[in-house]
């Protein structure tokens, strides 16, 4: 478990101020412009020697991100950095609290990140439902320009920056990190072919990095305290503080810092309170946000909640939005409803997940009632396999995995329930 | 020049330039990959995820072969070259799950479908699909939209590749077409459910990969297998666009473009496709004889012969050449002309093109030049009217950078951003003279508005001037023969009024865009009924440009050759036969007996026939610069784009065109008017 002393987000659950002064009570904009005096190349090294891997889902090293980044010289074009605060994943509301309560450590890390890139401006893009967290994070931005801490001459350095806040219009795949940009750019949001990556040509085609919330927001501490610090914290290759948020049958749904690696287990009976009826009661657990397939029961026991444990067993860490789900759970109509979701945020630029999305959504919805054959589980999971992978963003394979993860591991519930409805037919 | 890069396709090494695509390299060793968005004309899409190829040692996912660079694949860990393989067992089953989900959705109503028989979904599912469907559920349905006479709509059919929106966007330069909707609601649809506002929006028929966008005169009329084609030369405009003609019996069914990267791409006009309406009304069927009751009566062959015979033998005679007619039948026409001593003229436009000298009457850029010009310069001249897809490629020059200016009408409603710099010959001067030095990727397209009046000669020889520095001059044509004529040298001196004076007969061929003053007596050969024939005293019916085989010569000086699809109506003739026929009765015989005959003797005479197709070396003979004296303007020829020729004027199809641009013009100025 995560010492308190160890934690990043002091201010997570907003018991204190989230000003300016009250960030800097909490030890956020201290010194930062010793920090930037070590130099942009030393940033990118400690933040590479820290192990932080992107909070957005995917996982990538941070630091190696980072040093995609075209090294800069006179020709070159604007450079941005642009924050993904598109926050749209079923039961994923870490980010939220971030920008509710500690948005100051979000702009500071975007002054480091972007100086360690030598960015021009950081574009925060926020979605379209969070409405009041907008107006808290803008708050904040106006703030720190009004004590210079952004701006020209940022934070007292010779460095220029600044940061926008966007506002989206709350679809799904404006997520995704070119679609993000298109969007941006005040285009349809339709994910972008890659390569080019953003690094070469992102937003207005120039290079860009894009990076979740919680991955800019860590970034002051670590350079506080020191990478070793952070590396110190989790499995190897998994290393720092993490925020999950636990939703669903636990007793106390939640979001919480913890340490990486921590065990299922013990993230929710610590900090939730347990599963609702008892850990005996608990049926699934759906790991990182919508995206990623769902864990029986009998594997929950030892899971770990990091990237590669999770990966390891076909499932994903994603946003660590924790999926608790118990007994009761109709587990067959809880995945139709991710299909649902995932049919009606497709974007619909190509082939697989366009027309994919739709069938996987009805054919589930027959599965829901039974009214399957039982060679259409088989064929279910053929189309998913017929979706994953051949789209252009990851939004195909998102619509795809949950329902893998529930042909591979709740089939008997999905058979019988087909073998019940046609004796049911059958009898009448 | 970048390094060529080793990589291997299916076993098969090949050098490559990494600029390349992956599907482009595949086409280099033969290997043709399935694809629907994907179109060589038109911007990456990547969308509809036929094209997937493995790449070895790359991810465990397929990779889009469209949109994947050469220089993207990453060498193997021992330095080996890249290897991708498109026929593996990843790639099969990732193009049967694609066609798998195109089809899902797709209704299954080939048989009622135009485009059954040429049907990229339909040849693909054969090659990579599966036999049956394991889809059950409801399939979408889709309103169809109205985007006008030209192009029909079924919605349904639409697989969503976007190539009718990217051609609107990029080729067409109009914003009316685009993708409202997400995921499988997503729908392709014009905005605010307005009609297309371009002359070239048929070409999207082609695109379309399924039946979605079909041509709607051409419905239900024929099936691909059943219609004879034959690549030919449109001749509705001075292009010289490649084109295929389809024809069924003895009729023209449709019309569609050929690639020709120098001329057309692979674009044709509106009015080049859908001129063959056109083809079957008001055509002259037989000789008519004006009778003393001054009307038009149908005569025999042998009679209207000998009656041309003895009109031409009477007095001085002058022949004109239309904007149709082709070159075998105007070289047939001069001949006769010079046996008979009669003047000739083709300049029926009265322009200002000099005789003899070909760098004066054609320019010396070629139409490709377009692609690399820096700044074009547009003088009298409204490209979108006078040539469409000339001006689709000054479109793509403009997208890539090009700086286009103009000298004429201030106001063109042309497809991109034209800065207009004054319609003041003597401003046109200066610009020459300040502008001659720095500009070497100029070029110069002059139109027939530029050469209108006694100022034209010093206008063309200052844009010969400001082209000589840069890419060079093009003259922009109007009329498909004119080019043809002048190289045969069917001019006389003082142009078309000092060529009627005095004239007692005139020899008409073609000529539907003059008109003829009373007193001499006309002959009329052509094949339509309009304003030729109608100030004719004796008619003569000939061929239109489908029915025989001739030789056209485009706006840049290209001779092509154009193919016999149909024979001609009743007892319409093929143009040069009947002034071969008429040259016996005279005593004047012309010494050939067939086509090919008469072709080696045109080759004799006039080198740049000798090959066709092929763009004849241009040599530069500088014009004199005349000073203008007074205020001279540059005008652009008032162009009815649709009515252009007999041909067009005789089509349904073309006189509802107009009408709704007669319309829109209408509703703008009138919108105008509101505002003020």
């Amino acid at each position: 478990m995560l010492d308190d002393k160890d934690r990043i987000f002091t201010n997570l659950y907003g018991r204190d101020l989230c000003s300016l002064r009250g960030a800097q009570g909490r030890g956020h904009w201290q010194d930062t412009k010793k920090l930037m005096n070590e130099g942009p190349e030393w940033i990118v090294e400690q933040i590479k020697q820290s192990g932080l891997r992107g909070r957005g889902g995917a996982g990538f090293p941070t630091g190696l991100k980072w040093s995609f980044m075209p090294k800069p010289d006179s020709s070159t074009p604007p450079r941005y950095l642009v924050v993904n605060a598109d926050e749209s994943e079923p039961g994923t509301c870490k980010d939220r609290e971030i920008m509710r309560h500690e948005p100051h450590s979000l702009l500071e890390g975007c002054l480091l990140a972007g100086f360690a890139m030598h960015t021009t401006a950081a574009y925060i893009y926020i979605r379209g439902e969070y409405v009041r967290e907008r107006e808290l994070l803008q708050r904040a931005i106006d703030e720190a320009y009004s004590a210079g801490l952004i701006g020209r001459k940022a934070a007292g350095s010779d460095y220029d920056f600044d940061i926008f806040l966007h506002h989206g219009a709350g679809a799904y795949i404006c997520g995704e990190e070119t679609a993000l940009l298109e969007s941006l750019e005040g285009k349809k949001g339709m994910p972008r072919m890659k390569p080019p990556f953003p690094a070469v040509a992102g937003l207005y085609g120039c290079p860009t990095t894009v990076n979740n919330v919680e991955t800019i927001a860590v970034v002051p501490t670590i350079l506080r305290r020191g990478a070793p610090w952070f590396a110190g914290i989790g499995r190897a290759r998994n290393s720092g503080t993490k925020i999950f948020a636990i939703s669903g049958h636990v007793n106390h749904p939640c979001v919480v810092e913890e340490a990486m690696s921590i065990p299922l287990r013990e993230l929710i009976d610590r900090h939730c309170g347990g599963v609702r009826g008892g850990w005996k009661n608990l049926k699934a657990v759906i790991p990182g946000g919508s995206s990623v397939p769902c864990l029986p029961a009998d594997m929950c026991d030892d899971t770990l909640m990091d990237f590669d444990w999770l990966a390891e067993h076909k499932s994903g860490l994603g946003t660590a939005a924790v999926i608790v789900m118990d007994q009761s759970t109709d587990i067959i109509k809880a995945i139709w409803r991710l299909s649902k979701f995932y049919k009606h945020e497709s974007c619909g630029q190509c082939t697989p997940c366009r027309e994919g999305a739709g069938w996987m959504m009805r054919v589930m919805e027959r599965m829901v009632t039974g009214d399957a054959e039982l060679s259409e589980v088989d064929m279910l999971h053929d189309v998913s396999k017929q979706v994953e992978g051949h789209t252009i963003c990851a939004l195909g394979d998102a619509a795809a995995w949950p329902i893998q993860g529930l042909i591979r591991h709740f089939r008997h519930e999905m058979e019988d329930r087909i073998r019940s409805r046609h004796f049911l037919m059958a009898a009448e | 020049m970048t390094e060529w890069r080793e990589i291997k396709i299916d076993g098969t090494s090949v050098q490559i330039d990494p600029e390349c695509t992956l599907i482009q390299a595949c086409e280099e060793v033969g290997i043709e990959i399935p694809r629907f968005c994907y179109h060589e004309r038109l911007s990456i899409a990547g969308n509809c995820r036929m094209c997937l190829v493995e790449i070895v040692g790359g991810p465990p996912k397929p990779a889009a072969s469209c949109a994947m660079q050469v220089k993207d694949l990453r060498p193997n860990p021992d330095q080996s070259p890249p290897q991708i393989l498109t026929n593996s067992e990843m790639v099969q089953k990732a193009r049967r799950g694609v066609m798998e989900f195109l089809l899902i959705n797709h209704p299954l109503d080939c048989p009622i479908c135009d485009q059954g028989g040429e049907c990229d979904l339909q040849d693909q599912a054969m090659a990579y699909g599966v036999e049956f469907s394991r889809y059950r559920e409801p399939k979408r349905a889709v309103d169809d939209l109205n985007l006008g006479p030209l192009v029909e709509t079924h919605m349904t059919r639409c697989i969503s590749c976007t190539r009718c929106v990217r051609f609107a966007t990029e080729v067409a330069g109009n914003q009316q077409m685009g993708q409202t909707g997400r995921g499988e609601d997503a729908e392709i649809t014009s905005y605010l459910n307005q009609m297309l506002d371009s002359n070239i929006q048929a070409n999207m028929i082609d695109l379309c990969p399924v039946g979605a966008l079909t041509s709607k005169p051409y419905a239900f009329t024929a099936r691909p297998w059943e219609l004879s084609k034959t690549e030919t030369i449109d001749v509705m405009d001075a292009l010289g666009s490649n084109i295929r003609v389809d024809s069924k019996g003895r009729e023209v069914r449709r019309i569609i473009p050929l690639n020709h990267d120098g001329v057309n791409e692979e674009w044709i006009s509106d009015k080049a496709r859908f001129a063959w309406d056109g083809l079957r009304l008001q055509r002259l069927d037989r000789p008519f004889l004006r009778g003393p009751d001054g009307r038009l009566a149908a005569v025999a062959w042998p009679e209207a012969l000998e009656a041309a015979a003895q009109h031409l033998r009477d007095g001085p005679v002058a022949a004109l050449a239309g904007d149709l007619a082709p070159v075998e039948a105007i070289f047939a026409l001069g001949q006769l002309m010079d046996e008979l001593e009669g003047r000739k003229e083709c300049r029926l436009d009265k322009t200002a093109l000099i005789s003899g000298n070909r760098s004066a009457y054609v320019g010396t850029a070629s139409i490709q030049d377009i692609d690399r010009a820096k700044q074009i310069v547009l003088v009298g001249t409204n490209p979108r009217d006078e040539a469409p897809v000339l001006n689709a490629r000054i479109r793509s020059a403009w997208l890539k950078g090009a700086h286009i200016i103009s000298f004429g009408a201030p106001e063109m409603n042309l497809t991109y951003a034209c800065q207009h710099v004054s319609d003041r010959v003597d401003d046109f001067y200066q610009f020459v003279d300040e502008n001659k030095t720095e500009s070497d990727l100029t070029m110069v397209i002059v139109g027939q508005g530029a050469l209108q009046g006694e100022v034209g000669h010093g206008v063309l020889g200052a844009a010969m001037a400001l082209g000589e520095s840069g890419l060079g001059m093009l003259v922009l044509h109007t009329a498909a023969s004119r080019v043809g004529a002048m190289d045969l040298g069917f001019t006389c001196e003082g142009g078309l009024t000092s060529a009627l004076e005095g004239a007692q007969t005139v020899y008409n061929l073609g000529g539907d865009e003059i008109g003829i003053p009373k007193g001499p007596f006309v002959i009329y050969q052509g094949s339509h009924g309009d304003r030729g024939a109608e100030r004719a005293d004796l008619v003569l019916p000939s061929a239109a440009y489908t029915e025989e085989s001739g030789i056209f010569v485009n706006t840049e000086g290209r001779p092509q050759l154009a193919a016999k699809a149909t024979f001609p109506p009743g007892d319409a003739k093929e143009n040069w036969a009947i002034i071969r026929a008429i040259s016996e009765p005279l005593g004047l015989e012309l010494p050939y007996n067939d086509l090919d005959e008469l072709r080696r003797s045109l080759r004799e005479k006039h080198i740049q026939f000798q090959a066709l197709g092929e763009l004849p070396t241009r040599e530069l003979q500088p014009v004199p610069r005349v000073p203008s004296k007074g205020d001279h303007r540059i005008a652009v020829v008032k162009y009815d784009h649709y009515f252009s020729n007999p041909i067009l004027r005789a089509s349904p199809l073309m006189a509802e065109l107009t009408r709704q641009q007669h319309q829109k013009a209408l509703n703008r100025s009138e919108k105008d008017a509101a505002t003020v």
